[in-house]
């Protein structure tokens, strides 16, 4: 019976220490709170570490008292006497001030967390002078538009699932919605925000760590809300200007026959209905842009790697991938299907 | 007599056969409930719609030499459908059929929520009017839209008229209410009036 005891305490050490393991690897990486890249979400993640650590205290006091409990068992003695039912005792008046004492300190801690998280907040949200890069983010069921807004209108462009940055310059994000609630998430950079329809609210953080990270839609929005993800990419100014020149351009022209053909698919079929190519008569916002498909890493909101074989895959039946998502499975003859395939690869 | 908060007091104790009796009542009661949530919907991703061909040869007027020959139907299942309903609403805004029919008051196009067809009242009447377009301004939709979407498309115009059931019409827009919600709209009579507005 003690050997089995034993034993059996061993086995839940083990797991709770397996658990606080899994724990903490999930913590790194390109989607978390406390791998800041931006001041903004360095404060944040000092007030998730303070309230962690807080927890702890609290859960290992509170563990503490309840294993002392348990092991302070009445004595033989108190067993076999006469229980004393009258309620006024010592110990009872014992119990009920050692109560209030540790209702009062839990009040006390969930105060001073409050007040930190008011100031966290305050900082956070707060704009410095210098002029910031402007970008509007609007969400759509199951994919992300980010609109970069250009002093010289031409100039400005819109893309999808891909934020890219700059390093340490300072960035507006202004985000709504096209349908219905969505929420803008990617901690290493800020915390959560909605996307509401008909109603525009603010992000600003500046990013300051190269590299990429991982977002993701935080408001339940439907079928697909899980498949709702985005990459941002922070780069340093150089590399982000010659990217924002590239994106600021039309599509290229297709390069030979069968781009040419390839092209004539999408504008012919149903693609036309629902997508914008910029420089080509395709200009419909149902579905994400296109124009520079091809320079993305990621399709379908972050859900796959950008490949010809998951291009085909995607265009030919995307409800197998992302069942109930706003794009119709298409049926192409094999002929056709490659040529789609080879102008939609072309466009860099 | 008792003094001061009881932080240990006894519990009381309740007759076990009341309480067996009210476990097993309550049980009874929450698969009822659930036996009446079963009745769900479905939601087709990968959908059978009627086919296009049901709607080819469809004819816009009685009049015929011979004797009559009678029509077989189409029997468009997503009327019966709310979600199909709800994308119909959904892609009438945006394939832009509002742009020209005004959330189907009429404008450039001609109202769809009146008793008056021009081509036809018809599921399959309707179809022909946006794979096909028509001469005076409706533009072809042929190949630009898949078939199970035209007829989401066509559920959705009938349920501007009042043609399809209130329990799956649309309750609700997503952006401003222009009119009262197509699920209590009025059933009209369909005529042909062949005039336009
Ligand atoms: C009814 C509208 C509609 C039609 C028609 C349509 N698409 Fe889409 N498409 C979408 C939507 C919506 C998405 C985003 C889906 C998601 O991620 O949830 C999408 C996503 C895509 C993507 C992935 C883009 C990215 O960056 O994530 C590609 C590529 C694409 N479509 C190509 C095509 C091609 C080629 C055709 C024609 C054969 C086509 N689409 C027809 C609506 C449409
Ligand atoms: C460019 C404007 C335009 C667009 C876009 C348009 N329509 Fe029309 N539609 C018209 C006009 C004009 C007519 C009348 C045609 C005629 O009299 O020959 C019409 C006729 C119709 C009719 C026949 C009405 C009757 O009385 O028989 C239906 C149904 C219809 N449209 C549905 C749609 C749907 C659904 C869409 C979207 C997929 C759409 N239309 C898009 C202009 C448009
Ligand atoms: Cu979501």
């Amino acid at each position: 019976m003690k050997r089995h005891k034993e034993t059996q305490s061993r086995y839940r050490v083990t797991g709770c220490c397996c658990a606080a393991l899994m724990f903490f690897q999930d913590l790194s990486g390109a989607h978390s709170s406390v791998e800041p890249a931006t001041p903004q979400a360095g404060r944040i993640a000092n007030l998730w570490w303070v309230m962690f650590y807080v927890s702890v205290a609290v859960l290992a006091l509170v563990t503490a008292a309840l294993i002392y409990a348990v092991f302070r068992r009445r004595s033989a003695r108190e067993q076999t006497a006469p229980v004393d039912l009258s309620p006024n005792t010592n110990r009872e008046r014992k119990a009920t001030r050692a109560a209030a004492v540790a209702l009062a300190v839990t009040i006390a801690i969930l105060f001073v967390l409050l007040g930190l998280s008011f100031t966290t907040g305050r900082a956070v949200s707060f704009l410095s002078n210098e002029s910031p890069l402007e970008i509007k983010a609007v969400g759509h069921r199951w994919w992300w538009e980010f609109q970069y807004v250009d002093p010289v209108p031409s100039r400005g462009f819109i893309t999808a699932n891909e934020l890219r940055l700059p390093q340490g310059r300072q960035i507006v994000l202004t985000l709504t919605s096209n349908d219905v609630i969505h929420s803008f998430w990617a901690p290493n950079l800020m915390g959560k925000k909605d996307l509401i329809p008909g109603q525009e609210s603010r992000l600003i953080f500046r990013p300051e760590k190269q590299g990429v990270f991982r977002g993701q839609c935080a408001e339940f929005c439907g079928f697909q809300h899980a498949q709702m993800g985005f990459l941002v990419l922070v780069e340093s100014d150089g590399d982000f200007s010659d990217w924002y020149n590239h994106e600021s351009q039309q599509a290229v022209q297709p390069s030979n026959d069968s781009e040419k053909r390839g092209r004539q698919v999408f504008l012919s079929s149903t693609c036309v209905m629902c997508h914008t190519i910029g420089g080509t008569p395709a200009n419909s916002n149902i579905g994400p842009p296109l124009t520079h498909l091809a320079s993305r890493t990621s399709i379908a909101a972050a859900t796959l790697t950008n490949s010809r074989e998951n291009l085909a895959k995607w265009v030919t039946d995307s409800q197998k991938i992302k069942p109930g998502n706003r794009m119709p499975p298409n049926v192409l003859g094999p002929e056709n299907l490659d040529d789609l395939l080879n102008y939609l690869t072309s466009l860099k | 007599m008792r003094e001061g908060i009881l932080l240990f007091p006894r519990p009381a104790r309740r007759s076990p056969p009341a309480l067996r009796l009210r476990v097993v009542g309550m049980g009874a009661l929450a698969l009822l409930i659930f036996q009446a949530a079963c009745k769900r919907e479905e939601r087709g991703f990968r959908v059978q719609p009627p086919s296009a061909s049901a709607a080819e040869g469809s004819r816009m007027t009685d009049f015929q030499p011979g004797p009559r020959t009678p029509e077989s139907p189409v029997k468009n299942e997503y009327e019966d459908n709310a979600y199909a309903l709800s994308e119909g609403k959904r892609l009438f805004q945006e394939y832009n059929c509002s742009g020209c029919h005004f959330n189907g008051g009429g404008g450039i196009g001609p109202a769809l929520m009146d008793d008056e067809w021009l081509y036809g009242d018809k599921p399959e009447n309707i179809f022909e009017t946006i794979v096909e377009g028509r001469p005076n301004g409706m533009p072809s939709f042929r190949g630009k839209v898949p078939d199970y979407q035209v007829w989401q498309l066509v559920a959705y115009v009938r349920s501007l008229s009042g043609q399809v059931g209130s329990n799956a019409a649309p309750g609700r827009s997503d952006h401003m209410q222009t009119s009262s919600p197509e699920q209590s709209r009025p059933r009209e009579s369909p005529k042909l009036s062949g005039k336009p507005r």
